[in-house]
C-alpha cells in the first residue's frame, strides 16, 4: 500500500498502539474485567435464584435491561447514520472520525441485544425465534432487523478496514505472528491498486445507501416494539421518528465524548481537532431542538387531550412526587443544556461541548427510562389487590451490576479494538490542508495541525 | 407375577407418554364428552395411537386416567373444540368478592397464592358513583393483542374462542404481558411448587401442569374440563352464580343453577364488555351492577388481612359510609 505523507504520519503515530499494549490500557482493561466479573456474578445469581432477584414483576415487566437495550441499540444506529452521511457527501473533515462512529456501531450492536438476553425468562429457548417465528410480532420483526443490521454494519467496518489492514501487513509491525497472519488474512491480499480502489469505494458507498435507511428502519422497528401495545405513553404514532431522532442524538453525544477520550487519552488533538467538536456539536444543537420538538409534541397532545389513561401516565410523569425531577433532569439537561452551550460562542468549546454531550446522554438514559417504567407503573385496571411491589419498579443491585458491566463490555471493547486497528484511519486519511480544520479561527491553520 | 406387573407398568407408562387417548377423545371432541376414558366402566377395546405412529388396540381398563393430564395431543391443543364459541358472562350484581372463585381457580391450576389468574378487583367507575367488586380474568379477546405480539406463536387464538399458552415454547420476553391491556398475565419469576406427581406431566396448553420457570401463564378457561362435560372451577365454586360459562353458538350459558340464552342475557340485562373500546372484543362479558344483591363492605370483609388497608381509601369515598 502507498501512503502519502499524511497518511505515513498518521500511521507512525498510530503504530505503537498496535505494536503493544502498555501497561496503562492493562489496568483499564482489568478494570472493565472487574465490572464485567460483578456483572456475570449478578447473572449467575439471576440464573439460580430465578428472576425475582431483579425489581420486575408481574406489571413492570420490562426494566433497566429493556431500558440499557434501546440506549446501546440507539448508539449504534446513530454510528452507522453518521459514518454513512460522512462517507457519501465524502465530508473532508470526517474522514477521521468515521472509524469511530464506526466502532461504536458494532460494538454496541453487540452489547445491546445482552441485555435482551438478560431480559427473557427462558434464554435456553431463543432458538424458538427461528424455529418458531412468528412474522405478525414485532419482536420477530426487530430480531431481523438487528441480526441484518449487525451484518450490514459489520461489512461496512470491514470494507473500509481492509486497505488499512494492507497497511498493517505491509508495515513490518513488532507483532506476534499470529496477528500478522491475521493481518495478512484480512487485507484480503490489497495492494491498493486502482481497480480494487474503486471496488472498495463503490461497496461502501453501497453499503452506506443500505445502512442509512436500514438504521431509519430499525430504529422504528425498535420503537414499535412499545408502539403497537395498546399503552399509554407507548401507543403513539410519532413513536418512530422519535426513537430514530432520539437514537441520533444520542450517538452524536457518545460520538463526542468518545473523541474527547481519544484525544486526551492517546493525544490525537491532530486528527480530533476543536472543528471536529464544534461541528459536531452544531449537528447536537440541531437534533436537541429537534427531539425537544418531539417530546413536547408528544407529552402536550396527551397532556391536552387528557383521555383518562394518558393523563394518569402523564401525571406520573410530571408530579414531583412521582418522576417530576426526573422528567426535568432528562429534559432540562436532555435538551436544554447541549443547546444552549452550543449556541453561546464562549461555551462553544471542546470541553463544554463534550461535557454538555455527556450529560446529556445519561439524560437520555434517564429518558428511555421514563419512556418504559412509569407506562407500566400505570395499568388499566385498579391495582389495590396487587401486592405494592408488583406495580412500582425499582431496580435491585443485580440489574445494576449487569448494567454497568454492559457499560464496562463497551469500553473494554473499545480499548482492545484500539489496540487492533488504527482508530484514525490511515489509508483514507486526506490532506488536511484540503479541509481547513477551523475555518473561523482566528488562529493560524499551522498551529492547529501541528502534532502534539 | 413379576413379568405381569412388569408388563402392567409398561402398559401404563406406555400410556401416559402416549398421551392418554390421543384417538379415543378426538371421537368425541365436545363440551358433554360422554365417552370420556374416565367413565369407561365396561371393559372394551379402545384404539390409541402408540408413539411410534401405530395404531393399537388396548383394554380400557387398563386406561389410566389422571386428572390434568392433557387429553389432547398438543397439536389438537391448538386447534380447539370444533363448534365450539366459548363465552363467559360475569353478574356484577351478584358479587360480593366471596373470593371462593379465586381458591378454587388457584386450587385446580396448583397456583401459589402469589400466583392469581382470576382476580376480583374493587372498581369505582366515577367520583359519585359507588364501588363495586369486579372478578376478571382472561378475556380470552378475539382481536387479542397478546396473540399478536408473540414472537414464537407460544400462546395463540383457536377455533373455539380461547386464546391459550405452550409453556414448552414460550422464551419468556414478556412481550405478552405488555401488550394485553387488562394486566391478565402471569409470570413464573421462579421456579414455581408444583405437587411432586405432577411434574413429570407432558405440557400441553389446555391443561398448563406442571407450570414452568420464566414463561407466562394466565387463566385458560379449563378446555381440559370442558373436554370433559365439566364447568370451570371458578363457575362451581360461586356461592352466588355470578359467573355463567357457555357456548355462543348454542347460544346457552350456565352458571351451574341455570341455564340460559346467552344473547337474551345480554340484551335484558345490558351486558357489556370491558373497556372494549380497545377494539379486542374480549369473549367475556359483564352484566352491569345494578340493583346489587349485596352491600360492597361484605366484601371487604372477605379481604386477606394483608391487603385490606390497601382498599381503605376506596371504601371510605362510599356515599353515605363513614368508613371502616
Ligand atoms: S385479556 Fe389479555 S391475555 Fe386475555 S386474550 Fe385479552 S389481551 Fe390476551
Ligand atoms: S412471553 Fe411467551 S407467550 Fe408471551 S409473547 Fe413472549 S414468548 Fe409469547
Amino acid at each position: 500500500m502507498e501512503l502519502n505523507r499524511y497518511q505515513q504520519e498518521a500511521f507512525s503515530y498510530q503504530r505503537p498502539f498496535l505494536e503493544k499494549f502498555g501497561s496503562k490500557t492493562v489496568i483499564w482493561s482489568l478494570f472493565f474485567l472487574g465490572w464485567i466479573s460483578v456483572g456475570a456474578y449478578a447473572l449467575y445469581l439471576q440464573i439460580t435464584k430465578g428472576h425475582s432477584i431483579t425489581g420486575m414483576r408481574d406489571n413492570v415487566v420490562w426494566g433497566l435491561y429493556i431500558v440499557n437495550f434501546i440506549f446501546f441499540i440507539g448508539l449504534s444506529y446513530a454510528g452507522s447514520i453518521i459514518a454513512g452521511l460522512l462517507h457519501l457527501f465524502k465530508v473532508p473533515w470526517g474522514k477521521p472520525i468515521v472509524r469511530l462512529a464506526q466502532m461504536m456501531t458494532i460494538i454496541s450492536v453487540i452489547v445491546g441485544p445482552i441485555f435482551i438476553l438478560l431480559c427473557v425468562g427462558r434464554f435456553d429457548r431463543l432458538h424458538h425465534l427461528f424455529i418458531y417465528p412468528r412474522i405478525q410480532s414485532p419482536l420477530t420483526w426487530d430480531v431481523l432487523a438487528i441480526l441484518t443490521y449487525f451484518v450490514g454494519s459489520a461489512l461496512f467496518l470491514y470494507m473500509a478496514l481492509i486497505k488499512d489492514f494492507a497497511v498493517y501487513r505491509d508495515a513490518k509491525l513488532n507483532i506476534p505472528k499470529w496477528k500478522q497472519k491475521l493481518y495478512k488474512f484480512l487485507a484480503t491480499g490489497c495492494r491498493g491498486v486502482a481497480s480494487q480502489k474503486r471496488h472498495l469505494i463503490l461497496s461502501q458507498n453501497l453499503l452506506a445507501i443500505i445502512l442509512i435507511p436500514l438504521s431509519i428502519m430499525v430504529s422504528s422497528i425498535l420503537s414499535w416494539i412499545f408502539g403497537m401495545t395498546l399503552r399509554p405513553g407507548w401507543h403513539s404514532t410519532i413513536f418512530g421518528p422519535y426513537f430514530v431522532l432520539g437514537a441520533l442524538y444520542s450517538g452524536c453525544g457518545a460520538l463526542i465524548v468518545i473523541m474527547w477520550v481519544y484525544r486526551v487519552r492517546y493525544k490525537m488533538q491532530q486528527y480530533f481537532t476543536d472543528k471536529h467538536f464544534v461541528y459536531l456539536g452544531y449537528s447536537m444543537m440541531v437534533l436537541a431542538a429537534g427531539y425537544g420538538y418531539f417530546t413536547f409534541s408528544e407529552y402536550f397532545t396527551s397532556w391536552f387531550g387528557s383521555a383518562k389513561w394518558d393523563s394518569e401516565v402523564i401525571n406520573k410523569l410530571f408530579s414531583p412526587k412521582e418522576y417530576g425531577w426526573w422528567t426535568l433532569f432528562a429534559n432540562a439537561a436532555g435538551i436544554l443544556l447541549p443547546i444552549v452551550i452550543v449556541a453561546i460562542p464562549a461555551t462553544r468549546k471542546r470541553n463544554w461541548i463534550t461535557f454538555a454531550a455527556f450529560v446529556m446522554v445519561m439524560a437520555l438514559w434517564v429518558k428511555r427510562y421514563l419512556i418504559i417504567v412509569p407506562t407500566l407503573e400505570t395499568p388499566a385496571l385498579p391495582m389495590e389487590d396487587t401486592r405494592i411491589a408488583y406495580v412500582k419498579y425499582s431496580a435491585t443491585w443485580p440489574e445494576w451490576a449487569l448494567t454497568f458491566a454492559g457499560v464496562a463490555t463497551f469500553l473494554l471493547f473499545f480499548t482492545l479494538m484500539s489496540r487492533f486497528i488504527t482508530v484514525v484511519p490511515v489509508s483514507d486519511l486526506e490532506d488536511p490542508a484540503l479541509h481547513p480544520p477551523f475555518p473561523h479561527s482566528r488562529k493560524p491553520i499551522q498551529e492547529l495541525t501541528q502534532p502534539a | 407375577m413379576n413379568s405381569e406387573i412388569n408388563q402392567d407398568n409398561s402398559r401404563r407408562d406406555f400410556l401416559k407418554t402416549a398421551a392418554v387417548a390421543t384417538l379415543a377423545t378426538a371421537a368425541c371432541a365436545g363440551i358433554a364428552c360422554s365417552c370420556s376414558p374416565k367413565k369407561a366402566a365396561v371393559p372394551q377395546k379402545v384404539k390409541l395411537l402408540s408413539p411410534e405412529g401405530e395404531i393399537v388396540e388396548i383394554d380400557s381398563a387398563y386406561l389410566n386416567y389422571q386428572e390434568h393430564m392433557a387429553i389432547v395431543s398438543k397439536l389438537e391443543a391448538r386447534e380447539g373444540i370444533a363448534g365450539k364459541r366459548f363465552v363467559m358472562v360475569v353478574d356484577l350484581a351478584r358479587c360480593k368478592n366471596a373470593r371462593k372463585c379465586i381458591s378454587a381457580c388457584q386450587k385446580w391450576h396448583y397456583r401459589p397464592e402469589e400466583t392469581e389468574w382470576l382476580t376480583v378487583k374493587l372498581m369505582k367507575d366515577s367520583d359519585k358513583g359507588a364501588p363495586y367488586w369486579f372478578p376478571k380474568q382472561c378475556f380470552h379477546c378475539d382481536n387479542p393483542p397478546c396473540v399478536k405480539v408473540c414472537p414464537v406463536d407460544a400462546t395463540f387464538k383457536r377455533q373455539d374462542g380461547l386464546v391459550l399458552i405452550d409453556n414448552d415454547r414460550c422464551i419468556g420476553c414478556k412481550f405478552c404481558m405488555a401488550a394485553c391491556p387488562y394486566s391478565t398475565r402471569v409470570f413464573n419469576w421462579d421456579e414455581p411448587k408444583v405437587p411432586e406427581d405432577l411434574r413429570e406431566l407432558a405440557a400441553n396448553p389446555e391443561t398448563n401442569i406442571p407450570a414452568r420457570v420464566g414463561t407466562v401463564e394466565k387463566c385458560d378457561f379449563c378446555p381440559d374440563r370442558a373436554r370433559d362435560g365439566l364447568l370451570p372451577p371458578c363457575v362451581e365454586a360461586c356461592p352466588n352464580g355470578v359467573f355463567y360459562f357457555g357456548d355462543e353458538n348454542e347460544d346457552t350459558v350456565t352458571n351451574g343453577d341455570e341455564t340460559i340464552s346467552f344473547t337474551q342475557l345480554i340484551k335484558d340485562r345490558a351486558g357489556y364488555q370491558f373497556m372494549e373500546e380497545l377494539g379486542t372484543k374480549p369473549r367475556v362479558y359483564y352484566l352491569p351492577p345494578k340493583d346489587r344483591q349485596f352491600p360492597v363492605e361484605r366484601g371487604y370483609e372477605n379481604l386477606p388481612d394483608k391487603i385490606k388497608p390497601r382498599f381503605k381509601e376506596i371504601m371510605e369515598s362510599i356515599p353515605g359510609k363513614s368508613g371502616i
